[in-house]
């Protein structure tokens, strides 16, 4: 067998994979308790690995939160003093099974969902989805949702849980794709379906009355409840297609606001790096492109298994959020099928006559015909202190890409 | 044995253009079966790449 | 009780998709009922309202697609059943098309293509070229600027694949009736041609159909093809082809100076021809002989037309006899010269009528510059300066470096009519008009401000500037011939059919 057929092969059988993860919502707990590796004082963070004095302001304000929540620290100067000093350990959730959206702090206290890929038998955690601390915010205010999340939400969702003993996720993935939406920036159709469930489950457990209303109030009006389920989803769905000996396949893209890093099945843990874009899109009311930070968080693991980006074609609703129309929508569905390996069968879109997502995003592909990753993400501040400012689109950059191919070239000559 | 060649001169034209979309137009005005292929250089261009891509793809 | 069923786990499936795969289904032949359901409580209710329901299905859950089929036999059933991932694919040209990038892509949706257009750049139209025949495709190839070597890897590959490569540098090939690149509207009939030229198989093919007859094929071999680099590998397979064709009884070549042991391979080939064949090689003085009598040759394209169409059982028209609406133009144009006025100028869109009319001119005395000289020693000292007669092509690559080529955009012939007019030696101007497909739409109009202002230039310096034209092309193109013909005429310009009776008329200006 030549090298392309032997990459053909290894491509099948690690779409194959990812085709077969079958994501189910098994438990909500601390991270302490579940993530492999979380000891002591450290926090996860999105992206590719990245040191302290390199991280972007939203990252570095997100930090500052989350050793404020954890009580490492009682104000923001100290914080950023131990930060500084390297006494708090930071690492990219990628390298424990972790995916975060934006900033994607994680610490031993942050309760995660804990999502189980049936097929494979593989874990993946991901935080809870909020609108300030992860994007980089730090006052008192922005720390409230944490801790409701930790002390009420968490908590009570976990007991629910146990009431229904688990959540199958790809029935509500299926129907909400086939809603309008795409697993990125467009959650409602997921969130509600996924509020549905919980809430029979809520019903049927014994819970102070306070922390169930508290909860069920959560959990039915958080229109992005759903990313955080999704993008543990992805990060299940996507591990089991790892270190495939000659697959070109992507298994993972993330940023941390300063880099934006991917890694390829037949390469190892190996990440391919280059300065993280910036995103092209709408703003929220008082801001504009130069308030922009760049692209941020691990929530492109929606696209490295067919979602986001990938299926705006059947998304309409979400375009006027990033600043596109219907016919560019398609376009980029159907841009996005010539570097992919294959598509889904059972994640599908009505608008393309039910044909399944593209999945599987092949490094040579996108070299050869110059067409990079579509990602439709947020857009957080340059600076630390402030909530989300906008959302868009963005390209995952080409260079990553490249020097992803020529390792390749190099290890299997 | 029939060549290529000779099929080509006997049989309808079936056309992959890759370039000038001209060519396409003019042919599909006659009533060829063309399709349009926009090309662009692989990888953007760059010669080492494309060498690495022809190993591999 | 159905006679066949299926429960698929886990695929959940969208209730309207669902009910156009059950439509597919109850279609087929043999077929009484069906049902594409969920295994939902309510469906498994519905099926076993319709008499589709097996206790099996019992345990189907929500997520569970149940298809289930009653037919007039057991193996219609099975065999439909058998055939459900087929329905359930789905996948439709539902908006628009997908824009192909590559010629993969390009093979996905048209396996059985037989002929690759490629008009990419240079550098990196070799490698293209190779992936088409590597498919089984054969190539035409308009990009230019690939080097020689890349020239003969790929002729001598196809050459052994059985495949055609018309190119690199191939703007014209006519097969099977059909024009790809600049091309004439041409109707088909039974003389073919091959040339490295493609205005040259543009005049050829237009005046084989103006005279009445029509073309098999015509087909482009690329500039480079009949030089001692190449051998003339493209040639030879297409006389080859021309040989095997029944529908061809005529082959004409017309050429520009082939190198020269190119040409006695050539000429060594024909002898072996059984048909008719007819050589044009402008430029060259002597062929060696063939011993052939299927072989004539013709000085210029005319006669090469007048000879194919003789040859291919066609009665022999002589030359339509305008000879005395000719005297009288002569007459006319040369009234109002004056002494100082000396020269001939020919500023070309086709490179082969550039050689042509060289060719012409210096056979009845008059040496010719040009910047694409059939002599070397007649080469201009530099493109933009014109030197006594001479002769321009404006398609040539030091004119169309970043600018679009003369055939598709005036800008660059107006502009040297101009330059011209104000050269008081300058006494007749020759140029030529291409029509047909990818040409500009209105070659004529785009020229007529430069060439009323070049009269009017020379007018002033109580000169006369006599302007001839030839046009090639067809009553059937896209363009409009005859109103083409009507606004030369109208400026007051001589307008030939015909590049040699242009260049001939030109000669007897001078004389």
């Amino acid at each position: 067998m030549d090298i392309k057929q032997k990459i053909d092969q290894a491509n099948e059988a690690a779409v194959k994979r990812m085709i077969e993860g079958d994501p189910v919502l098994v438990d909500i707990a601390p991270a302490g308790e579940v993530i492999p590796g979380m000891t002591g004082k450290m926090i996860t963070h999105s992206g590719p690995p990245i040191d302290w004095k390199h991280m972007c302001g939203a990252q570095r304000g997100a930090l500052i939160g989350q050793t404020i929540y954890e009580g490492w620290a009682s104000t923001p100067e100290e914080a950023g003093a131990l930060l500084e000093k390297g006494v708090i350990k930071l690492e990219p959730n990628h390298h424990h099974q972790t995916v975060g959206p934006m900033a994607g702090t994680i610490s031993s206290s942050s309760p995660v969902w804990v999502v189980e890929n049936r097929t494979s038998g593989n874990r993946a955690f991901c935080r809870q989805v909020e609108g300030f601390q992860q994007f980089g915010d730090y006052h008192d205010e922005a720390l409230k949702g944490l801790r409701m999340w930790r002390d009420v939400w968490a908590p009570t969702l976990s007991k629910s849980l146990k009431s229904i003993g688990s959540l199958d996720l790809k029935p509500i993935i299926t129907k909400a794709l086939q809603m309008g939406d795409e697993l990125h920036n467009r959650h409602s159709a997921s969130s509600s379906l996924f509020a549905n469930e919980m809430a029979m489950a809520i019903a049927k457990t014994e819970l102070p009355k306070d922390d169930m209303f508290a909860t069920l109030g959560y959990i039915t009006h958080h229109e992005l409840i759903f990313l955080g389920l999704a993008m543990a989803a992805g990060k299940a769905i996507a591990d089991p297609a790892r270190d495939i000996e000659y697959s070109t396949l992507v298994t993972a893209m993330c940023r941390n606001g300063t880099e934006f890093g991917i890694r390829v099945s037949g390469l190892g843990d190996e990440w391919f790096i280059a300065p993280s874009p910036s995103v092209e899109g709408l703003y929220l009311t008082g801001y504009s492109v130069k308030d922009a930070g760049l692209d941020m968080g691990d929530s492109a693991i929606a696209e490295t298994v067919g979602w986001g980006g990938f299926v705006l074609g059947g998304a309409p609703g979400i375009l006027s959020l990033v600043g596109g129309t219907p016919d560019e929508a398609l376009a980029y569905t159907r841009e996005m099928r010539t570097i992919t390996a294959g598509t889904h069968p059972t994640y599908r879109m009505p608008v393309f006559g039910f044909e399944g997502a593209p999945i599987g995003i092949d490094i040579r592909k996108v070299v050869q015909t110059g067409s990079a990753p579509i990602i439709d993400t947020a857009i957080a501040h340059k600076d630390p202190g402030y909530p989300k400012i906008g959302a868009g689109l963005v390209r995952a950059p080409m260079e990553c890409f490249k020097k992803a191919l020529i390792a390749f070239g190099k290890k299997y000559q | 044995m029939p060549e290529k060649i000779d099929e080509l001169l006997k049989e309808p034209l079936l056309v992959i253009n890759i370039g000038l979309k001209g060519f396409s137009e003019s042919l599909a005005e006659q009533g060829v079966d063309v399709i349009q292929v926009d090309w662009v250089p692989p990888a953007g261009g760059d010669k080492e790449l494309m060498e690495i891509l022809d190993k591999l793809i | 009780m159905p006679l066949g069923f299926r429960i698929l786990k886990n695929q959940y499936f969208d209730s309207v998709f669902l009910m156009g795969v059950n439509k597919h289904l109850s279609d087929e032949n043999g077929v009484q009922q069906t049902a594409v359901l969920m295994g939902s409580d309510g469906n498994k209710k519905l099926l076993k309202d319709l008499g589709l329901y097996d206790p099996v299905m019992d345990a189907a859950q929500a997520n569970d697609l149940i298809v289930s089929i009653s037919a007039d036999s057991e193996s219609i059933a099975s065999e439909l059943l058998a055939r459900l991932p087929e329905y359930l694919k789905g996948g439709v040209e539902a908006i628009g098309k997908t824009r192909l990038s590559t010629l993969e892509n390009g093979l996905t949706i048209k396996p059985d293509a037989n002929l690759a257009v490629i008009s990419i750049p240079g550098e990196f139209a070799a490698r293209e070229a190779k992936k088409a025949l590597d498919h089984g495709l054969n190539v035409f190839l308009f990009s230019d600027n690939v080097s020689l070597e890349d020239e003969l890897m790929l002729k001598s590959y196809a050459a052994k694949q059985g495949l055609l490569v018309m190119g690199p540098d191939c703007g014209t090939s006519l097969i099977g009736g059909k024009g790809i690149g600049f091309t004439n509207a041409v109707r088909r009939g039974s003389i073919g041609a091959i040339g490295p030229s493609g205005t040259g198989l543009q005049e050829f093919t237009s005046q084989v159909h103006n005279a009445g007859y029509g073309v098999s094929h015509a087909i482009g071999t690329g500039s480079h093809d009949l030089s001692d680099k190449i051998g003339g590998l493209t040639t030879i397979s297409a006389l080859d082809a021309l040989e095997n064709d029944p529908a061809t009884k005529v082959i004409a070549i017309i050429s520009k100076p082939p190198g020269e042991n190119t040409l006695i391979k050539l000429m060594s080939r024909i002898k072996n021809c059984p048909k008719p064949i007819i050589g044009c090689f402008f430029g060259v003085q002597t062929i060696p002989p063939t011993g052939c009598s299927m072989f004539s040759r013709a000085t210029t394209i005319d006669e090469a037309v007048r000879l194919s169409v003789v040859n291919s059982g066609g009665g022999d028209h002589p030359e339509v006899n305008d000879r005395n609406i000719l005297m009288q133009k002569l007459k006319s144009e040369k009234q109002g010269f004056s002494f100082k006025q000396k020269y001939l100028r020919g500023i070309f869109a086709g490179g082969t009528f550039c050689y042509q009319a060289q060719q012409i001119l210096r056979g009845q005395g008059f040496p010719v510059f040009s910047n694409a000289p059939l002599d070397k020693k007649m080469l201009l000292d530099h493109p933009t300066h014109s030197r006594e007669n001479c002769m321009v092509d404006m398609g040539d690559d030091y004119f169309t470096q970043g600018k679009p080529h003369p055939m598709i955009d005036g800008t660059e012939r107006k502009r040297r009519i101009l330059e011209e007019a104000r050269d008081a030696e300058l006494k007749v101007l020759l140029l030529d008009f291409i029509l047909g497909y990818n040409a500009s739409m209105d070659p004529a109009g785009e020229l007529a401000d430069a060439i009323s202002e070049a009269k009017r230039i020379v007018a002033t310096r109580h000169g006369y500037l006599s302007i001839v034209a030839s046009i090639c092309g067809t009553e059937e193109d896209p363009q409009d011939l005859k109103l083409q013909e009507k606004i030369l005429e109208e400026l007051g310009v001589i307008v030939f059919r015909s590049n040699a009776r242009a260049s001939q008329f030109c000669v007897e200006l001078l004389k």
